[in-house]
């Protein structure tokens, strides 16, 4: 089986020949390159070349070519932090008072250079292998991003104090959410990570998310045409599985805080789970422990399909060194063929 | 601690659901039905504290959302400071606490954590976000007793060393807590930069402090 086959066999609930494996690392791609991680993102052809390199080395079943959560408010007006050693930040925010959300208008995907640079690399990976390796593209839900437009304090004093604005600014969220995500499905993304950990139980009371981030979901995720996987970026949230599939999601990523056989049951067969190695602990895994992991995440979650192994936060940190990736790999390699065997 | 019986579990109940339901005029009602009885420390050690103890549990143990534990932080907060406002100066000037973002954008974590002090009537210095360097400086320039660190990113996380092996440097005895999300994901992490504890919670961090005032100066 290529890629594709596996992990559409896997997304349609039946076993494929081995579970799939999505080693999601942006920025070792720098690294691979010798470039910072500021001229890595610079251009699409860096990010293509490193996707490429990286899936060579990890075996990975997918192409990630995501930038950084920041673009997207790039496209809003705002700055982006670039640091040696790990991921790029949103700067100050954009959104500073209530007359800024009464004002805010829908970024056009033309006038934002770091948009561009994603579909780029996007059409230039589908152009390179073709329908044979999926290629994943990623959008901040609409309920997520104002974390980052206005920052997070400013925006929980805005949730809970004032509901009309708050419609509005979902509003022009979501048009520019379904739009960026349809421009990657043009451009050859495969599907759509749709990150929305807001919506998490970690962040939000469930009662509180059903009356505003769900409501948003259910109305956003069948704009997008294409498949879109839910993803909480590490937080909690086995308590809203029917709320997510309520939504038509065919995934959801799960948490290491949190237990995947759990996940399985309350998923049934209505979508797929991604997950759900600790990104944040395995800076220090040995090979032992990658095998442990693994074995660990296969047997609670692997049974039947519906399932792929990759990190519980969509990104792998700078700081894990290329051995545990290697380790990880080898374990999907040992432990990861279907028939699941040795599971008792 | 608050003595009596059967009044104060009502109290420390009343108040728990108005937090839980975040009910600013209920908890205002509480509190001023308790400052009554009760001298101000006790309200804050015997009512306050061990409410907002329990929400920072429930969240450590996936029970309640961050928001609710923002949220009551922040209500504590505001009315400690304007119904209680004594009780800083009844705590006196030990330990000298000061809290600080290193090398993050991220404030979120700092502010309910300093909410959560300021409503458990500890002074706390506000650093705001800060580079290793301009810190340690501070720090030795305030004789800060204990210096709290928020972080989300998992870079800054390992900054903390730098913070650490500067102090050091200079002979300070400091003792460093942490918190914030890569240090919840990976619980050897704080040991690992040289921090002295480690709070899962904003509870946690009044919980740290209190027990080092009550060790004494190091
Ligand atoms: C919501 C979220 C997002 C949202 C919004 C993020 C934001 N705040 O700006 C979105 C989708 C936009 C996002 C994007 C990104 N994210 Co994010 N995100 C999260 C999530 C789910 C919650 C983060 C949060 O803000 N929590 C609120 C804070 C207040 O919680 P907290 O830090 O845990 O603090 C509590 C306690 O820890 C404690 N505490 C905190 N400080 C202190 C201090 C002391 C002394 C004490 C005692 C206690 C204490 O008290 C607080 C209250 O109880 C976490 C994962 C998770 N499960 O936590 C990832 C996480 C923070 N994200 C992460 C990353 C990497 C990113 C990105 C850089 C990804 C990318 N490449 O673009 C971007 C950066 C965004 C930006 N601002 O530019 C990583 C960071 C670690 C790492 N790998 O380096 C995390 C931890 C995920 C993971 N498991 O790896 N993210």
């Amino acid at each position: 089986m290529n890629p594709m086959q596996r992990v559409m066999t896997a997304m349609g609930q039946a076993e494929p020949d081995r579970v799939p494996l999505f080693i999601l690392a942006t920025m070792h791609g720098a690294r691979d390159l010798g470039l910072s991680i500021k001229d890595y993102y610079s251009r699409a052809e860096h990010v293509v070349e490193g996707q490429l390199r990286l899936r060579e080395k990890y075996r990975s079943d997918c192409l990630n070519p995501a930038f950084y959560a920041a673009v997207e408010v790039e496209a809003f007006g705002g700055e982006t932090i670039f640091i040696e050693d790990g991921p790029p930040n949103a700067g100050a925010p954009v959104l500073r008072q209530d007359a800024d959300i009464d004002r805010v208008k829908v970024p056009r995907l033309e006038d934002c250079p770091g948009l561009q640079r994603g579909l780029e690399a996007i059409r230039q990976l589908k152009a390179q292998v073709g329908d044979d390796i999926p290629i994943l593209g990623s959008v901040i839900s609409p309920f997520s991003l104002p974390i980052m437009q206005m920052g997070f304090e400013h925006y929980l004093d805005f949730l809970y104090g004032q509901p009309e604005r708050f419609d509005r600014l979902m509003a022009v969220n979501q048009a520019f959410c379904v739009t960026w995500a349809n421009a990657q499905l043009e451009a050859g993304a495969t599907a759509i990570g749709y990150a929305d950990p807001l919506a998490s139980t970690t962040l939000l009371p469930r009662a509180f998310y059903l009356k505003t981030g769900h409501r948003v979901a259910l109305d956003t995720l069948p704009r997008i045409r294409g498949s879109v996987a839910i993803h909480l970026g590490s937080g909690r949230g086995l308590s809203l599985a029917d709320d997510f599939a309520a939504t038509g999601t065919v995934a959801v990523g799960v948490s290491a805080q949190e237990d995947l056989g759990h996940w399985k049951l309350a998923a049934g067969k209505r979508f797929a789970l991604l997950g759900n190695l600790n990104g944040v602990e395995m800076r220090r895994w040995s090979a032992e422990d990658a095998e442990r992991e693994v074995k660990r995440a296969i047997a609670k979650a692997g049974q039947g399909g519906g399932f792929i192994l990759a990190d519980n936060h969509g990104e792998i940190p700078w700081q894990v060194p290329d051995e545990v990736l290697l380790a990880i790999r080898d374990a999907v390699e040992r432990w990861g063929h279907y028939p699941l065997d040795w599971k008792e | 601690m608050l003595r009596g019986g059967a009044d104060v579990d009502e109290l420390s109940s009343d108040l728990r659901c108005a937090l839980e339901s975040l009910e600013r005029s209920q908890v205002e009602k509480v509190l001023e039905a308790a400052i009554r009885i009760h001298s101000p420390l006790e309200v804050i050690e015997g009512l306050i504290m061990p409410a907002l103890e329990a929400v920072g549990e429930d969240w450590t143990a996936g029970k309640v959302a961050l928001s609710q534990v923002y949220m009551s932080g922040r209500i504590c907060e505001d009315l400690v400071g304007r119904l209680l406002p004594a009780v800083a100066q009844e705590r006196g000037s030990f330990p000298r606490c000061a809290i600080a973002v290193l090398c993050d954008y991220h404030l979120l974590g700092k502010r309910i954590v300093l909410s959560v002090l300021r409503a458990s009537g500890f002074n706390v210095l506000d650093y705001g976000r800060m580079e290793a360097p301009a810190l340690v400086a501070r720090v030795l320039a305030d004789q800060v007793d204990i210096l709290l660190i928020s972080v989300l990113m998992l870079p800054a996380a390992l900054k903390v060393r730098e913070v650490r092996a500067g102090l050091d440097a200079l002979g300070s005895r400091t003792r460093i807590a942490v918190g914030g999300a890569p240090f919840l994901f990976d619980p050897e992490l704080w040991r690992e930069v040289g921090a002295d504890a480690m709070g899962r919670s904003a509870a946690d961090g009044e919980a740290i402090v209190r027990r080092w005032a009550g060790e004494g100066a190091p």
